[in-house]
């Protein structure tokens, strides 16, 4: 075809400029990403990203894999929010099935998404801080952060890849004493944002890392495909929650923050007023969470009880099939797609009717926000890079997938 | 809840917008279409679908490109399909377009002039399945390194890779 660029991945255009290569091991490109910089000076005249050093094949592995045995890669896409991840995908099969699931789980699961928001957008808030000079908020963020993991541990055995959610319900009951153990949490988590926004929100070197930098327009930012907080930073008031509901949302009420200018000062303000959000949705789940049963009625999709199991043959039989040959799906295709912390998180599954998926693809939001990156950064200087990448939250795993 | 059955049937569907408008705008553009799972698909004609993108996007219709990625159907011939998920943030509605590709002629047209956020999916596309896409500003391998040999995402490639 002979349409395939012959020419090094960046060539200086002009005499005066010259190319700089940032990362792949950089601290503030939080994981593997390389950055390369035409400037002029200190200012950046373009700029290329070039991605795929955590390139693990997921997509692949996953046609090779039984639909419940995906679960478990999906928390390594993006691992600071893993049940949403497992969310995304187990409302994807369960819509390819056309499972109803009770209410109880759904409660549980938007309980669990949110506290999950929080706990992503903390690294964030320590991370993004930390790039910009403020060591100390990293440590505060992570104590929250740790109260949140051992929450997770509890309810699932693992802190980071929980795989708690499985299709057509949840994996387990929570365990005694749990609930009280979250209310606890949100009890006391909005005097520590108050604690966070001490630190920074009138912290006037913070402000003017931050104010006027990185700005992007509305237009611009749909064009280049941001979702999530960074385009609800530019003043589009979009969010899946509350636009698409799914899972319960249209039970809840929570307000979406929206700001103006589209600056890295305003992906910061709607993060943090984020972390509030958040809080309250996860207090009205906690409040009203509905008893009864966390799993589907489906005994060839879900796996039996372990007291089934060993009174009833009928269990026995419909686990040792689900765990040796799965559970077929009916042909067809879905794209589900939720609010991640980051923005759209979409799964697109096909399913041939067989045990085993014919294509998952994952739309993460990362790789899309990424994008956007060369567009703030191009006619500022170096020091504003490393703000601009801390304000779209980027996860490598789940860019490279 | 069992699942309602698919309708493929076009004079059924007529009343959606977005089918309507691309039924309209030009004859043969779309192939057909299918409601399944609530989820609209129309197959577009791969010599229309640059042209249907910004048709839509100039009507209003949609305003935002969620995804685009493909699915390898191997052995059956034509063996991909390219899926394109739209979003209208206005109507809050989704939408997926769909263009079928031979194996021997998997070369499109590039929509990075109606979305440049089109730009790295159709590089994953490219680099993953093989399929070119013209007018693409950059279309280079993105995920494995440049001397790759092979398209790994084709149902022809192991799962192992090759040893």
């Amino acid at each position: 075809m002979g349409h395939l660029n012959p020419n090094p991945v960046l060539d200086p255009t002009e005499d005066k400029t010259m190319v700089l290569n940032m990362g792949p091991q950089h601290p503030s490109t939080h994981g593997v990403l390389r950055l390369l910089l035409e400037i002029d000076g200190e200012t950046i005249v373009r700029m290329m990203p070039d991605i795929g050093f955590l390139h693990t094949g997921i997509e692949k592995t996953c046609e090779a894999k039984f639909y419940q045995q995906v679960v478990p890669l999906t928390d390594r896409i993006d691992y600071l929010c893993p049940m949403v991840n497992n969310l995304c995908y187990v409302m994807a099969v369960e819509k390819l099935l056309g499972l109803e699931i009770p209410p109880r789980a759904q409660w549980m699961r938007v309980m669990l998404a949110e506290l999950q928001r929080i706990s992503s957008h903390l690294v964030w808030l320590g991370t993004h801080a930390m790039d910009i000079g403020a060591m100390s908020v990293f440590l505060y963020c992570f104590r929250e952060r740790e109260d949140l993991l051992r929450i997770y541990e509890m309810v699932s055995g693992q802190r980071m890849m929980t795989s708690y959610f499985r299709i057509g319900g949840l994996a387990l009951d929570p365990p005694l004493g749990f609930f009280e153990k979250v209310k606890k949490f949100l009890d006391i988590f909005p005097e520590k944002v108050d604690e966070y926004e001490n630190l920074l929100t009138g912290n006037r070197i913070f402000i003017d890392r931050l104010k006027g930098v990185a700005q992007i327009s509305a237009e611009d930012s749909l064009a280049i495909g941001l979702t999530g907080p960074s385009l609800r930073a530019s003043g589009v008031d979009f969010d899946i929650r509350r636009d698409m509901p799914y899972c319960g949302y249209e039970n809840f009420k929570f307000k979406v923050p929206v700001q103006k200018d589209g600056d890295v000062w305003s992906r910061y303000l709607c993060r943090v007023a984020e972390l509030r959000e958040s809080r309250e949705i996860a207090k009205q789940a906690l409040e009203g969470m509905p008893s009864g049963p966390t799993k589907a009625e489906a005994p060839k999709v879900v796996l039996p009880d372990r007291e089934k199991m060993k009174t009833q043959m009928e269990a026995l039989i419909y686990h040792f099939k689900i765990v040796t040959e799965g559970f077929t799906v009916p042909a067809g295709e879905v794209y589900h797609a939720i609010e991640s912390p980051r923005g759209e998180m979409g799964y697109y599954i096909v399913s041939d009717g067989t045990a085993k998926p014919m294509r998952v693809h994952m739309r993460s939001p990362s790789y899309a926000n990424l994008q956007a990156l060369p567009q703030m950064c191009e006619g500022r200087l170096i020091a504003d890079v490393v703000a601009a990448i801390g304000s779209i939250d980027i996860v490598l795993g789940e860019i490279d997938r | 809840m069992p699942l309602a059955p698919a309708i493929t049937d076009l004079e059924q569907l007529k009343d959606r917008p977005i089918l309507a408008d691309l039924l309209t705008w030009r004859d043969g553009a779309v192939q057909k279409a299918r409601f399944d799972r609530n989820e609209l698909t129309i197959f577009v004609a791969r010599e229309a679908i640059r042209e249907a993108c910004a048709r839509l996007k100039s009507q209003g219709l949609i305003d935002f490109l969620s995804d685009l990625t493909c699915a390898d159907f191997y052995p059956r011939e034509p063996r991909f399909e390219v899926a394109y998920h739209l979003l209208s943030i206005k109507r809050k509605e989704r939408v997926r377009l769909k263009v079928v590709l031979s194996g021997d002629d998997a070369v499109m047209e590039s929509i990075t002039p109606v979305w440049p956020s089109a730009n790295f999916f159709e590089r994953e596309i490219f680099d993953l399945f093989g399929i070119r896409f013209l007018g693409h500003p950059y279309l280079r391998r993105i995920m494995l390194p440049e001397d790759w040999e092979g398209y790994p995402l084709r149902k022809d490639y192991p799962v192992e890779g090759y040893r």
